[in-house]
């Protein structure tokens, strides 16, 4: 069954889609209403101006593309497109006729589908028991089944209606949420980073279903940040900074570094590259983490099984392991941080002790950092203060700094506020107020200080899964540069990301995660995007297990 | 139609935080004023007798002293619970558990006499309460059991135990068959504080203590940061590297152990012995109280001092109106509705939408 998917992903990438004829009929379309006419559409958040008099259309037939960095208001756009805010300022067009969204129920009925960044399918129902679910009248269940078996043939999303939605990959389910949005017969559908969770192939068959839909006289809104993507894919794009449109254009006929710099308003430096680890000859660097052997039975019902993963992570060295969601990063990251304990101590190995006993804080002290994927809940507390989130990592690796009192353990505050000013001014990390809570911040100023509490300590391991997530192109660029400096002075970084082009960018060598298991290490120097997307799709290593298509 | 729609802020009200619990007592209030209405009483006779009237003289003072002392120990301990997201529900058992096990001394080695017999007492009463606490902390940590299940039914379990005690074995060799064990010796009464204007006993400074002790740990020690942010977020707990098993029995042996001390001080200051029913709920009113203060031990005191004034008052208008004892206890149930519905106001304002004129595209229903 999965051999025949990669075979399936190589004939798509062999092929580039053909995109001349399709742009053609788009700008004949050009006419006098738009689809979705938007004027000077605001909204607030207390003091914050989310979206300032935002305009823009859609046209039929277009795929129109809406970029900007994260807080530039475009989930906020999109949800009073979608009904689930109201705009306090504006109006919305459709079809010519100026309409009030007052609930996304209203938004179906008018013709607009989402297809969510963040699925919400039930992982115990079935395909097409979770399909039933969102719609708004009772059909019986095999007719639900038929119909989306017509739309996934028409439109090249294959799925099995009777699979359960628990055992569906990721690329699935995203096949899955735009089946449901396409039942509803939408003439505009939004897509919000649709791509950042599959493979390169599984983005490709997502173009290909996307043109067929543009074929038809469907509008698609694309939100992305990635500019490659946005360049082969739309016809006109929005640029949003700062809740204001700052420029509408045609991105192919810009480059990703021009398109960049509309999003952020200024040239995004590109990340330097300060140290070259020589590749292959190994004898005389330290290993500063060691990985033999780790297996790990499941955590949970949707947990991955590690299997027998084996790594080195060399001094001075950054370490990538690329891998589409849900393959068992999170797992191998819990593994590797001591949320998970190992039966032998020497299945981890930090700078040459074994730490498979060891607790996330045991590994801090011997010299490791970690910082997880999920910013709110597991990396930091929304609800407490940013010098309370320092010390979530830190209360024991600098015990004598941020205690006193002895077995008292009474907290000095003082000195916490003064490692959050060091973390502030090192990262630029933009706050409201001396110290607010940890939920006031936007993501990639979070992600800023999570790093910068690690940073801050000089650890010699950096343990990172999805390190810049949802961040935007600025504060990524600074994380990448942090971590690479980091590894020039001498320190080791493992980062696990889904984001190729970031890996590609950072590292000396990637392995691939598919299904718990590891490939072994390429060069980050030579290996093709080609190569680590088939590794993703589990070209390698050889091996059958059953997942429903 | 005009709808009233909850808006999210922004941020937490600080504001509101501080409001919220006066807006509650105030809600309570006017319902009540309806309810004695409803009852064929005047609303503010009712609300005199029940608010103000037990205020006026210093011997009552004295009773509301003694009522809120257990409220505000147990609160105490169960605001350790509830920070960290364990529900601890049982504390009117480990209440009973902790009287019983107090009363181990006086009443079944009523010969040994001496100063050593009260702090003996209090360890024990303690000791008890953490004890029956452990059994649903260790269900939770070990099985995953629901511990507001767990801890509420051995409340039950507790009371017939008690029950049995003071009916059976206990039971006063002299007392007539009443169903009561026999009365303390002078050694194992808890002394009165000012003997001259009322019974106030000294439980009322060990619940003044703990509550300091506590609100110490939570605000200034590691200690009290790894309660919170356990409560807050188990995932981040662990990433910090806490322990949210221990953290289960952690929270669970001090609330147990507070209310076990609550327990032996009530046997021993106010009542003088153990009988079927030692308590009128202390130990779930205590949530209210515990809630009403804001999970803040500070707060606690206060709201301990207002929830004990709502017994009294009840024992107050049960003679001077003559309505229902029941009151009190409608008073209370609507005195945490209202304080956890007015916490809805710090995280959300209220919006009075008008119907709009525009047209929406909705079809008719």
């Amino acid at each position: 069954m999965h051999k025949a998917h990669v075979a399936a992903y190589a004939h798509l990438s062999a092929q580039p889609i053909d995109r001349g004829t399709m742009t053609a009929s788009a700008s004949e379309k050009t006419g006098p209403t738009p689809l979705l006419l938007v004027e000077g559409i605001t909204k607030r958040f207390g003091d914050l101006i989310a979206n300032d008099a935002v305009d823009f259309d859609i046209l039929a037939g277009e795929i129109h593309a809406l970029l900007g960095e994260n807080g530039a208001g475009k989930s906020t756009l999109v949800k009073m497109l979608f009904g689930s805010l109201k705009p306090d300022g504006g109006r919305i067009v459709w079809n010519g006729e100026p309409v009030s969204i007052p609930n996304p129920s209203a938004a179906r009925h008018l013709g607009i589908g989402m297809v969510f960044q963040h699925f919400s399918l039930f992982d115990s129902l079935t395909v097409a028991e979770n399909i039933a679910l969102s719609l708004e009248d009772d059909v019986p269940l095999p007719t639900v089944a038929d119909e989306a078996g017509r739309l996934g043939e028409v439109y090249g999303l294959t799925l099995n209606p009777e699979a359960l939605a628990g055992d569906l990959s990721v690329g699935e389910r995203q096949r899955v949420e735009i089946i449901r949005c396409l039942l509803q017969e939408p003439s505009l559908i939004i897509l919000d980073e649709p791509t950042s969770v599959l493979t390169p192939q599984e983005a490709e068959r997502l173009f290909e279903t996307l043109d067929k839909l543009k074929a038809e006289g469907k509008s698609i809104l694309y939100i992305s940040h990635k500019l490659d993507e946005v360049k082969r894919l739309c016809d006109r794009a929005t640029v949003l900074r700062h809740g204001k449109v700052v420029a509408q254009c045609d991105p192919r006929t810009e480059t990703a570094k021009s398109l960049a710099a509309m999003m952020v308003g200024e040239e995004v430096q590109a990340v330097r590259r300060t140290h070259d680890a020589p590749a292959g000859d190994d004898s005389g660097r330290d290993i500063v983490l060691g990985v033999h052997n780790l297996d790990q039975p499941p955590i949970g019902p949707f947990s991955t099984p590690l299997r027998a993963i084996h790594m080195n992570v060399y001094a001075g060295e950054v370490f990538g392991i690329a891998g589409v969601a849900g393959n068992g990063q999170s797992e191998l990251f819990e593994a590797l941080s001591g949320e998970q304990l190992q039966d032998n101590p020497n299945a981890v190995t930090i700078g040459g002790t074994p730490a498979g006993r060891l607790g996330p804080n045991g590994r801090r002290r011997l010299g490791a950092a970690f910082a997880p994927e999920e910013r709110f809940g597991h990396a930091a507390v929304a609800t407490m203060p940013l010098t309370e989130n320092i010390l979530l990592s830190r209360h024991a690796s600098d015990a004598s700094a941020y205690q006193s009192g002895g077995r008292l353990g009474m907290l000095r505050r003082s000195a916490l506020g003064r490692t959050l000013s060091r973390v502030v001014d090192a990262m630029d990390v933009r706050k409201s107020g001396e110290n607010p809570d940890a939920g006031t911040l936007s993501g990639g100023n979070l992600q800023k200080l999570i790093l910068g509490r690690e940073f801050d300590r000089r650890p010699r391991l950096f343990i990172v899964n999805q390190p810049t997530w949802g961040v935007d192109a600025g504060a990524a660029a600074r994380i990448r540069q942090a971590l690479m400096d980091a590894a020039t002075a001498g320190a080791g970084a493992l980062v696990i990301s889904q984001d190729l082009d970031e890996l590609l960018e950072m590292c000396d060598r990637i392995a691939v995660i598919h299904d718990g298991e590891m490939s072994e290490p390429l060069d980050a120097r030579t290996v093709t995007r080609e190569q680590l997307g088939l590794l993703m799709g589990g070209a390698e290593p050889e091996k059958h297990h059953g997942v429903a298509a | 139609m005009t709808r009233i729609e909850l808006v999210r802020r922004p941020q937490h009200s600080a504001l509101f935080s501080v409001l919220s619990p006066f807006i509650a007592v105030l809600i309570t209030a006017l319902i009540g004023g309806i309810m004695f209405a409803m009852l064929g009483k005047s609303p503010i006779g009712g609300l005199y007798a029940y608010f103000i009237e037990p205020l006026t003289e210093v011997w009552s003072i004295h009773e509301l002293i003694i009522k809120a002392t257990p409220l505000i120990l147990i609160a105490v301990g169960l605001s350790v619970c509830f920070l960290s997201n364990n529900w601890n529900i049982g504390a009117e058992g480990q209440f009973i558990m902790g009287a019983i096990a107090g009363s181990v001394m006086p009443v079944l080695y009523p010969g040994i006499t001496g100063p050593m017999v009260l702090p003996l007492m209090l360890v024990m009463g303690m000791a008890g309460g953490a004890a029956w606490a452990t059994i649903p902390a260790f269900l939770k940590a070990r099985f995953g059991t629901n511990e507001i299940l767990s801890s509420l039914m051995l409340v039950y379990v507790a009371e017939l135990f008690l029950d049995w005690l003071v009916r059976g074995p206990w039971r006063n060799p002299e007392g007539f068959n009443f169903p009561e064990t026999r009365s303390f010796h002078a050694d194992a009464i808890l002394p009165e504080m000012l003997s001259a204007s009322g019974r106030a006993h000294y439980g009322f400074v060990f619940a003044i203590l703990a509550a300091l002790i506590v609100w110490f740990m939570l605000s200034r020690t590691l200690k009290g940061y790894e309660i919170r942010v356990l409560g807050e977020s188990p995932r981040a707990g662990r990433f910090a590297g806490f322990s949210a098993k221990r953290m289960v029995f952690f929270a669970f042996i001090v609330s147990g152990a507070l209310a076990g001390l609550a327990g032996i001080i009530e046997v021993s200051g106010a009542i003088g012995q153990l009988r079927p029913a030692i308590s009128p709920g202390y130990g779930f009113t205590a949530i209210i109280v515990a809630f009403l203060g804001r999970l803040n031990p500070l707060g606690i005191v206060a709201a301990g001092l207002i929830l004990a004034l709502s017994y009294l008052g009840g024992e107050a208008a049960q003679i001077s109106l003559g309505v229902s004892d029941k009151v009190a206890n409608v008073f209370q149930g609507v005195l945490l509705f209202s304080v956890l519905a007015c916490d809805t106001l710090i995280r959300y304002r209220i919006r009075i939408v008008r119907p709009q004129p525009a047209a929406t595209p909705e079809p008719a229903r």
